[in-house]
């Protein structure tokens, strides 16, 4: 599968820098506007505008009817967005954070990913459940999960996870033009990042199914997906300050992955490193090994490396909590151990 | 939103004469103590040596204070993400707890849990769960636990009127009613749901929800402390004689935002709001007026014993400060598998 591609170089000049919230907002505001069908549900999103400020000022101009306040009853959101759908509505179920997706996972998992296939293909389910994930703020341990592998195992889900303000707003509105259920999945400590983005008024979609080449290189490939997508740029960035050249793959959508995308990169530097927040027991970098290793086993020259959350729930202590999230310098380790001293001798291996 | 109900100034007429007037001044005591501790906390999150997210209990004190000296020491509670005050009131002492929201080694939970998360299980604290309802089956597991053993504990399940949203809480008070369980649920209804008007988020009586599955529910004004301690001691012997779980509605207020950093507050709620329950229904004042009134105290002894207890806190703070952080090898303790 070819590397999706960044903006064209025409569209390049009606670039604009904005954060993440902001891009999330626009994709909901124009989609809205598109489609009287999307509607906006979730607890405090209206007056407040969110937890996370996201649906700021919607309310003013969608009106209570299409951006409602729900009374905080996450497994009455996430049904009532289920039977919404069936009624032929698009509903948007903000969830506040992912740690509170559990108390949905009833709906999410024994409802909303089963419906299409357990009636014989009958129901279309246009909903799309956003949450914010993540450790790194000292919120503990029941505020700090990333849980995406846990929906990752289910068939019947999408699971999207944009890194950069230009996939957020893209992948959510290609989210809002499609008729499965998807878990979309954002970052904590995203929202105020800053990226490019076509000027309001230029129309564009990211696919839901394709991951994207940060960064060419041939000595290691890296991959990875939300926020760990930038940790591991930098690394990258460090990295070839002492000759090793990573190529870093975001993944970008967990579930279809892009499989393709990471064999070609896998086949061309013969080693792996799979960063990700979440913990590392059958987690979805022990997934997408298993992958690697099925279909790309013979072009490996080691074992492939896994940089993840400390297995242990978050600690809230700075000093443990810096301890039990992987950083950089994780990232950087993984790879020097993988990448020996090829690269500074400046000799393949192979 | 406008209130609906709208609250009066100072307190209703009790007859509660004081049997044990030790008993008023050390409620007084644990009220203030609870109320400096968290200026000291809102001052620790406004110098940036304490990170956000802590939900203070200012203005609530009576409902902790008050219910937990209905309670013996073996008595449990479950807590919230407010949950700084029911801790203090349940018997936590005030370094280790300023020490477990610094994230230092002496803290209740070797700073493992931070705000939100504080257990003490000596004083019969089971746990603080920041999932809002998250204690409701732990609590009326608790009491099951004591009534199977034969045991006279009661347990108390405290939680925040945004609680009444998730379905769990009706699913444990029908298991509760139905094996009459000793567990008093303490719904602190302290008028929002984060910045949402609970009146927006909750139809019809709050105390009816308890009635409908058999459950005897009071309503008591919050900031009585005298009040709400005779309806807890008076659910607490029911429980303990085996007739079974209690409701207890507390009408209350929080003074700060819904956590420390929400300071901006006017668009959810009046400042004139705000000003009416800090001077007219404050906890602290209403007690501190009848002692004087009743002559069990003057305001001499009672202002003396406020800056004890402020020198206390002082002096826990700076042992928190002090105290060294967990070695970073510990992140790896504590888990079996
Ligand atoms: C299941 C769940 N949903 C959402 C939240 C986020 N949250 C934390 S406190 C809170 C409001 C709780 O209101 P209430 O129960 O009235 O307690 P108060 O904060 O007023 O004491 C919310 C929505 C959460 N912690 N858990
Ligand atoms: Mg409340």
């Amino acid at each position: 599968m070819a590397t999706a591609k960044e903006p064209e170089r025409n569209e390049k000049k009606t670039m604009r820098t904005i954060t993440y919230r902001e891009a999330l907002r626009e994709a909901i505001a124009e989609e809205m506007r598109r489609d009287e069908r999307i509607y906006i549900l979730g607890e405090d999103i209206a007056g407040y505008g969110g937890t996370y400020g996201v649906t700021k000022g919607l309310i003013e101009e969608f009106g209570e009817k299409r951006v409602k306040d729900t009374p905080l009853a996450e497994e009455v959101i996430a049904g009532a967005a289920i039977g919404s759908a069936l009624g032929g509505l698009r509903p948007i179920a903000e969830l506040m954070t992912m740690n509170f997706s559990l108390l949905a996972s009833d709906q999410i998992i024994n409802s909303l990913a089963k419906f299409r296939y357990m009636f014989g293909g009958q129901a279309k389910l246009p909903v799309v459940i956003r949450m914010p994930a993540g450790g790194g703020a000292q919120r503990g341990a029941q505020h700090s999960q990333m849980l995406e592998s846990l929906y990752a195992h289910i068939p019947g889900l999408k699971l999207v996870m944009p890194a950069t303000p230009y996939d957020a707003k893209g992948m959510l509105k290609a989210s809002l033009r499609q008729d499965d259920p998807i878990l979309f999945i954002e970052h904590e400590l995203l929202y105020n990042v800053k990226g490019e983005v076509p000027d309001l008024g230029v129309h564009y979609t990211v696919p839901l199914d394709q991951g994207i080449v940060r960064r060419e290189g041939k000595d290691v490939t890296i991959v990875t997906f939300s926020r760990m997508v930038h940790i591991c740029s930098q690394a990258a960035e460090d990295l070839a300050k002492e000759g090793i050249e990573a190529e870093v793959i975001d993944l970008r959508a967990i579930r279809p992955i892009d499989l393709d995308l990471v064999l070609d990169s896998v086949r061309k530097t013969n080693r792996v490193v799979i960063a990700e927040e979440g913990w590392k027991y059958y987690g979805t970098g022990q997934g997408i090994a298993a992958l690697i290793y099925e279909y790309a086993f013979d072009w490996l020259d080691a074992p492939i490396a896994h940089v993840t959350g400390k297995d242990v729930p978050m600690p809230y202590s700075k000093v443990l909590e810096r301890a039990a999230l992987p950083g950089k310098a994780e990232v950087i380790a993984a790879v020097k151990a993988l990448v020996p001293a090829r690269a500074t001798a400046g000799v393949g291996a192979r | 939103m406008a209130n609906t109900k709208t609250p009066q100034p100072g307190l209703a007429k009790r007859e509660s004469a004081p049997a044990d007037p030790d008993l008023w001044i050390r409620m007084y005591q644990q009220m203030v103590q609870i109320r400096l501790f968290e200026e000291q906390v809102n001052d620790l999150y406004k110098t940036a040596r304490m990170p956000g997210l802590a939900h203070l209990y200012s203005g609530e004190e009576a409902v902790a204070v008050g219910v937990c000296n209905a309670l013996r020491r073996d008595d449990y509670i479950t807590s919230t993400h407010r949950g700084h005050g029911h801790c203090l009131a349940k018997g936590a002492s005030l370094d280790r707890m300023f020490a477990e929201l610094l994230g230092k080694a002496p803290g209740y939970c070797r700073g493992k849990g931070g705000s939100m998360h504080i257990a003490d299980q000596d004083t019969g604290n089971l746990g603080a769960n920041a999932i809002v309802g998250g204690s409701a089956g732990i609590a009326t597991g608790a009491a099951m636990s004591a009534k199977m053993r034969g045991a006279d504990q009661v347990t108390v399940c405290f939680f925040g009127d945004g609680a009444l949203g998730q379905g769990v809480l009706y699913e444990v008070m029908n298991m509760a009613s139905l094996w009459k369980l000793p567990v008093i649920y303490v719904c602190e209804n302290n008028l929002y749901n984060e910045y949402t008007h609970y009146t927006e988020t909750t139809a019809g009586e709050l105390t009816a929800r308890a009635k409908a599955f058999g459950i005897h529910a009071e309503t008591v004004d919050g900031q009585d402390v005298r009040g709400v301690y005779e309806e807890a001691r008076q659910a607490v012997n029911r429980a303990r004689q085996g007739e079974g779980p209690t409701f207890l509605l507390c009408d209350t207020y929080r003074y700060y935002g819904h956590h420390v950093g929400d300071i901006q507050r006017t668009y959810y709620r009046a400042k004139e709001e705000e000003d009416f329950w800090r001077t007219e229904r404050d906890p602290i004042k209403l007690l501190a007026g009848w002692l004087v009134e009743q002559q069990v105290s003057d305001t001499v002894t009672l202002d003396q014993m406020m800056a004890d207890v402020r020198a206390e806190v002082a002096a826990a703070v700076e042992f928190a400060l002090a105290a060294p952080f967990p070695d970073v090898s510990e992140v790896d303790q504590h888990v079996y598998a």
